[in-house]
C-alpha cells in the first residue's frame, strides 16, 4: 500500500466524511437525535462523551451495523447508505474494537488477509501474502515474524496487526474505539507514532477514549455527544479540559481526583518475600521476592508496565493460582496463606479483577444475583435462599453506589460499563472485606462514574478498609495512592510516599532504569 | 415506597417483554403442537383424557432423565451417560428385588446409590482432571452399559429365575413393580407420571430455592467469575452430575417396573431424547440460562407430537422425520431476533 503524501493544504481541507441529522431509536427509545459529525483527511477527530452518550451507536451506523436510521452520510461528498458491515468495509471504513476481531490460532499474515486472501485460482498465494504482510508491518515500524501464530504475541502487537489489516484493505477512515485500554504507556507511544504516520498518509481517524491525557496528546479536533445529542465540535487547542468535561457531563467537576487523605491505621496486610511462579509456565517468576505492608485506611498503589507482575501479585494474594507460592503473610496480625479465592473471601480479602466481562460478572444473571454471588452463604442459612433479604441488600448497594438501572432484576449485560463496574464493586463490598484489591477499577468507565468510584474508594478507606490499587492511568495512580510501589519484571524497583512520585520517576522505575 | 416502586417497575418491564421471554417462546411451540392435535384429533381420540394420560405415562421416564439433564446443561455441561445408567440401575433393581430377594426398600436405596455414584464419578473426572463433559460422560456411557451387561450376564433379568438344576422357575414380581405400573386418582394418572412430577419439584427446589442451584447457574454463565467469587466450582459440578445420576436411577427403577424386567439393552439413545427435550424447552446448551419448567414444556411438546402422530396412525419412519423438523423449528422460535 502506498498512499500519496498530501500537502498541508490538502490535509486541512479534504473532507472525507460528513454525517448530518442522524437520528436513531431502539424500540421507541431515542438514543441519537440530530447528531452531526465531520471528518477530514489527515486528522484525528476525537469522539468524546460519557458511556451511554451515543458514541458507539454513531460508530455502528457508520460501520453498517445499524441500518435503520434517519439522516444523511456523505462519504467523499457522495451520499451513501450502508446496508451491511461488508458494504461499509468495502467503502474504506474500518473499525478497530476494544475486543479484537482476529483469530489467535492463525498466523499474522493469514490474519491480515483474512477474508481477502491473495490467490491463484483455488490456490492460496502464501508467498505473496507473507511478503505483503511483511511490507505493511515494516511500514508502520513493526518487526515481527508474520508466519508465526498471532497468539505468540502480546496484545499490543495484535492491535497493530489489526491496524495493518485495515491498511491492507486501503481504508481511509479508521475508527479506534478505546484502543489503549489494554496497553501500557510504552505501547501507547508506539500506537501514537503509527497514528501519526496514518495521518500523514491522508487517513482520517475517529478516536474514542476516556483518557484525558490521550485526547489532548493525539486529538486534532474534538466532538462531544451527551445523552444522544450533539454538543459541539472544537479544535483540541481551543477546548480546555474543564470545558471538555463540562461539555461531556453538563456540569463542572470541581476536582478530578478527590482523594481525601485519611489517617492510616494499623497494618492490615503484611506481605513478606512473596514469590510466585509464572502461571503461564515461563521460567522467570511472575512475582519475585516482593514485600510490603498495607495499613487500614490506606490506598497502596502498585505501578508497572504490562508483564511487570502487578496483576499476578494481586491474584497470587487472592489465591487465584492456588497454593503454589512462597512467602509469609499476615492479615490483621494473624498468619494467612493464599489457597483459593473462597478462602481469601472468607478471611476478608476481595479482588476486583481487571476484566469485568471475562471474570468479574456472570452476564447471564441479574443485578441481585451478581451482587450476592460472593457472599451467598450469608443469604442462605442451611442452603435455603432468602430472596427478600437478597433484594434488600442489593437495593441498599444500588443506593450506596448510585447504580443506575431500571430494575434490580435487569440482566447485567444490558448495563453500561460504569454501572457494570458498580455491580462488581457491590458484590465485593457485600463480602465485608478488610483488604480490597482493585485491578484497574476505572477501565472502560466514563468520566462521571470514574469520579464516583474515587469517592467510593475514599469512603471505604475511611471505614478502615485497606485498598491495593493497580491502574494504568498514571494521573489516577499519582492522585489516589497514599503510597506507591513500582514493579518491574516481578520485583519491586521503587517506593514512593504521597507527593514524592512523578510520572517520570515511576516510568523509569517501571522500565527497570536505575534511580538517580 | 421506593421498594414498592421498583418492584412494580420490574413487573411492568417483565410484562412488556413477556411475549419474548423464553417461557413464552417455548409455550409457543407447545401450543402449536396442541392445536395440531385438536385439528387432527383422530375422530375425537385427542379429546379424551385417557390419551393425555397415556402420553404422560410414555414420556415420564424420559422426563425424569431430562430433570437431571437440565441441571447439567445449565451448569454448562452435558451428560451422555443417562441412558446407560438407566439400564444399569434397571438391571440392578431387578436383580436385587426379583432374583436376590432383597427387601424392596434396600433395593431402591442401593440403586439410587449406584446411579448417584456413576454421576459423581463423571463429575469428579470432569472437575478434577478438567476433561470435557462430553468425553467424560461418553466414557461413563460406555462403562455403565458394559457394567449392566456384565452384571446381567447379557440376559434380561426377568421373572424367570434359573434354579440350581438348570431349569427355570417363574416367580412373582415384588409388589412395588405393580405399584409403579398402576394408576391413581380413579385411573386418571399413572404413578410414573407422579414420580416425574416429584422429580420436577425436587429439581425446581434445588435450582431456584437452594444456594447450590444458584451456583449452578453462575458456573454455567461464567465459570471463571464464579470461581473468583468463591463458588466451589468442582464440588458443584460433582453435585450436578451426581443429581443427574440419581434421577437416572429413579428412571431406571420405573423402567424396570414398566417392563417387569431389567434389560441391559434398555435406554439406548435416551440421552439424545433427554437433551432434545431440554433444548426444545429453551435451556441454552451454552449454560447459565434455562429452567426446569421450560424442560417440562419441552417434554410435553415432544410427548404430544409423538402421540398425535401415533393416534393418526403415522408410521415410525415419518414420526422420526417430523420430530427432527419440530426440534429445529422450536429452537428457531427461541432464537432472539436482532
Amino acid at each position: 500500500m502506498v498512499l500519496p503524501l498530501l500537502t498541508n493544504q490538502q490535509v486541512n481541507t479534504t473532507q472525507l466524511l460528513k454525517m448530518t441529522g442522524i437520528h436513531k431509536s431502539f424500540s421507541g427509545v431515542k438514543v441519537l437525535s440530530d447528531v452531526q459529525f465531520e471528518l477530514r483527511a489527515g486528522e484525528v477527530h476525537v469522539l468524546a462523551g460519557e458511556n451511554g452518550a451515543g458514541k458507539s451507536t454513531l460508530i455502528k451506523i457508520l460501520a453498517g451495523v445499524h441500518t435503520d436510521y434517519l439522516g444523511q452520510i456523505l462519504l467523499n461528498s457522495k451520499p451513501v447508505r450502508f446496508a451491511s458491515i461488508h458494504e461499509a468495509a468495502g467503502a474504506g471504513i474500518s473499525v478497530i474494537h476494544q475486543e479484537l476481531s482476529l483469530v489467535p490460532s492463525m498466523t499474522i499474515a493469514e490474519n491480515i488477509f483474512l477474508g481477502r486472501e491473495k490467490s491463484c485460482g483455488p490456490w492460496l498465494n502464501k508467498k505473496k501474502m507473507t511478503a505483503e504482510a511483511r511490507k505493511l508491518l515494516s511500514e508502520i515500524g513493526l518487526n515481527v515474524d508474520v508466519t508465526k501464530n498471532l497468539s505468540n504475541y502480546p496484545l499490543t502487537i495484535q492491535q497493530m496487526v489489526e491496524i495493518c489489516k485495515a491498511l491492507a484493505f486501503d481504508c481511509r477512515i479508521i475508527v479506534m474505539d478505546e484502543p489503549t485500554s489494554a496497553l501500557t504507556d510504552v505501547e501507547v507511544e508506539k500506537l501514537f507514532s503509527i497514528i501519526d504516520k496514518l495521518k500523514k498518509s491522508g487517513c482520517g481517524i475517529i478516536y474514542i477514549s476516556h483518557k484525558m491525557e490521550e485526547i489532548y496528546s493525539i486529538g486534532d479536533r474534538i466532538t462531544v455527544l451527551r445523552d444522544g445529542a450533539y454538543v459541539g465540535t472544537a479544535s483540541a487547542t481551543q477546548l480546555d479540559r474543564d470545558k471538555l468535561v463540562k461539555w461531556m457531563v453538563g456540569r463542572e467537576l470541581n476536582q478530578q481526583f478527590p482523594r481525601h487523605k485519611s489517617a492510616a491505621g494499623q497494618v492490615r496486610l503484611k506481605v513478606d518475600s512473596f514469590t510466585l511462579a509464572d502461571p503461564a509456565g515461563k521460567p522467570i517468576p511472575a512475582v519475585n521476592n516482593v514485600s510490603f505492608n498495607v495499613h487500614s485506611g490506606e490506598i497502596l498503589g502498585i505501578a508497572g508496565l504490562q508483564g511487570s507482575g502487578n496483576s499476578e501479585l494481586l491474584n497470587g494474594i487472592f489465591g487465584t493460582y492456588g497454593t503454589q507460592n512462597f512467602g509469609d503473610f499476615e492479615l490483621d496480625g494473624r498468619p494467612y496463606k493464599p489457597k483459593t479465592p473462597a478462602n481469601a473471601i472468607s478471611k476478608g480479602i476481595s479482588l476486583l479483577t481487571n476484566d469485568r466481562k471475562a471474570n468479574g460478572l456472570v452476564l447471564t444473571m441479574n443485578i441481585i444475583e451478581n451482587t450476592t454471588l460472593a457472599s451467598l452463604k450469608n443469604f442462605s442459612p442451611f442452603g435455603w435462599l432468602m430472596p427478600k433479604k437478597e433484594f434488600k441488600s442489593a437495593a441498599e448497594q444500588k443506593e450506596l453506589l448510585n447504580l443506575k438501572a431500571a430494575s434490580l432484576k435487569m440482566s447485567v449485560d444490558t448495563l453500561s460499563g460504569g454501572n457494570q463496574q458498580k455491580v462488581v464493586m457491590a458484590k465485593w463490598i457485600e463480602t465485608r472485606p478488610k483488604v480490597l484489591l482493585l485491578d484497574e477499577p476505572t477501565r472502560g468507565v466514563d468520566v462521571g462514574a470514574k469520579h464516583e468510584i474515587y469517592e467510593l474508594m475514599n469512603k471505604w478507606t475511611s471505614q478502615g478498609i485497606a485498598i491495593i490499587l493497580i491502574t494504568s492511568e498514571m494521573p489516577e495512580l499519582l492522585a489516589m495512592s497514599d503510597r506507591i510501589i513500582v514493579m518491574h519484571r516481578g520485583s519491586v524497583t521503587a517506593q514512593f510516599n504521597f507527593g514524592e512520585a512523578t510520572q517520570e520517576k515511576i516510568l523509569r522505575a517501571a522500565m527497570g532504569l536505575q534511580m538517580k | 415506597m421506593t421498594k414498592q416502586d421498583s418492584t412494580e417497575k420490574s413487573l411492568n418491564l417483565s410484562s412488556e417483554n413477556w411475549f419474548l421471554s423464553p417461557t413464552a417462546r417455548a409455550l409457543g411451540a407447545l401450543i402449536i403442537v396442541f392445536v395440531l392435535g385438536l385439528a387432527f384429533n383422530a375422530d375425537g381420540a385427542f379429546l379424551k383424557w385417557g390419551t393425555h394420560r397415556d402420553m404422560l405415562r410414555a414420556v415420564s421416564v424420559y422426563g425424569i432423565l431430562s430433570c437431571g439433564m437440565t441441571l447439567v446443561i445449565i451448569s454448562g455441561g452435558i451428560d451422555l451417560s443417562v441412558g446407560s445408567i438407566l439400564a444399569l440401575t434397571a438391571v440392578c433393581f431387578s436383580l436385587f428385588s426379583i432374583h436376590k430377594n432383597i427387601a424392596v426398600s434396600l433395593s431402591i436405596i442401593g440403586c439410587l446409590i449406584i446411579g448417584s455414584l456413576c454421576g459423581i464419578f463423571s463429575g469428579a473426572v470432569i472437575s478434577r482432571f478438567r476433561i470435557q463433559p462430553f468425553i467424560a460422560t461418553l466414557a461413563m456411557m460406555v462403562f455403565a452399559r458394559g457394567m449392566a451387561k456384565w452384571i446381567s450376564g447379557g440376559q434380561k433379568i426377568s421373572t424367570a429365575v434359573r434354579q440350581v438344576d438348570g431349569s427355570y422357575k417363574y416367580v412373582d414380581v415384588p409388589h412395588v413393580f405393580n405399584l409403579i405400573n398402576s394408576k391413581v386418582m380413579s385411573d386418571n394418572l399413572s404413578v410414573v407420571t407422579l414420580i416425574f412430577f416429584v422429580c420436577l419439584v425436587i429439581s425446581w427446589i434445588f435450582l431456584i430455592k437452594l444456594r447450590y442451584g444458584r451456583y449452578i447457574y453462575a458456573i454455567g454463565g461464567n465459570e471463571e467469575a464464579a470461581c473468583l467469587s468463591g463458588v466451589p466450582v468442582g464440588w458443584i459440578k460433582i453435585l450436578a452430575y451426581g443429581m443427574s445420576g440419581l434421577f437416572c436411577a429413579i428412571a431406571g427403577i420405573c423402567q424396570a417396573a414398566q417392563e417387569m424386567q431389567g434389560d441391559p439393552e434398555a435406554g439406548m439413545a435416551y440421552e439424545l431424547s433427554a437433551i432434545a427435550m431440554v433444548v426444545i424447552g429453551g435451556t441454552s446448551l451454552q449454560g447459565g440460562r434455562g429452567g426446569i419448567w421450560l424442560t417440562l414444556i419441552g417434554v410435553l411438546t415432544i410427548g404430544y407430537l409423538e402421540k398425535i402422530l401415533s393416534i393418526n396412525a403415522v408410521g415410525e419412519d415419518k414420526r422420526l422425520m417430523l420430530t427432527a423438523v419440530i426440534i429445529i423449528a422450536a429452537v428457531l422460535l427461541q432464537k432472539t431476533k436482532k
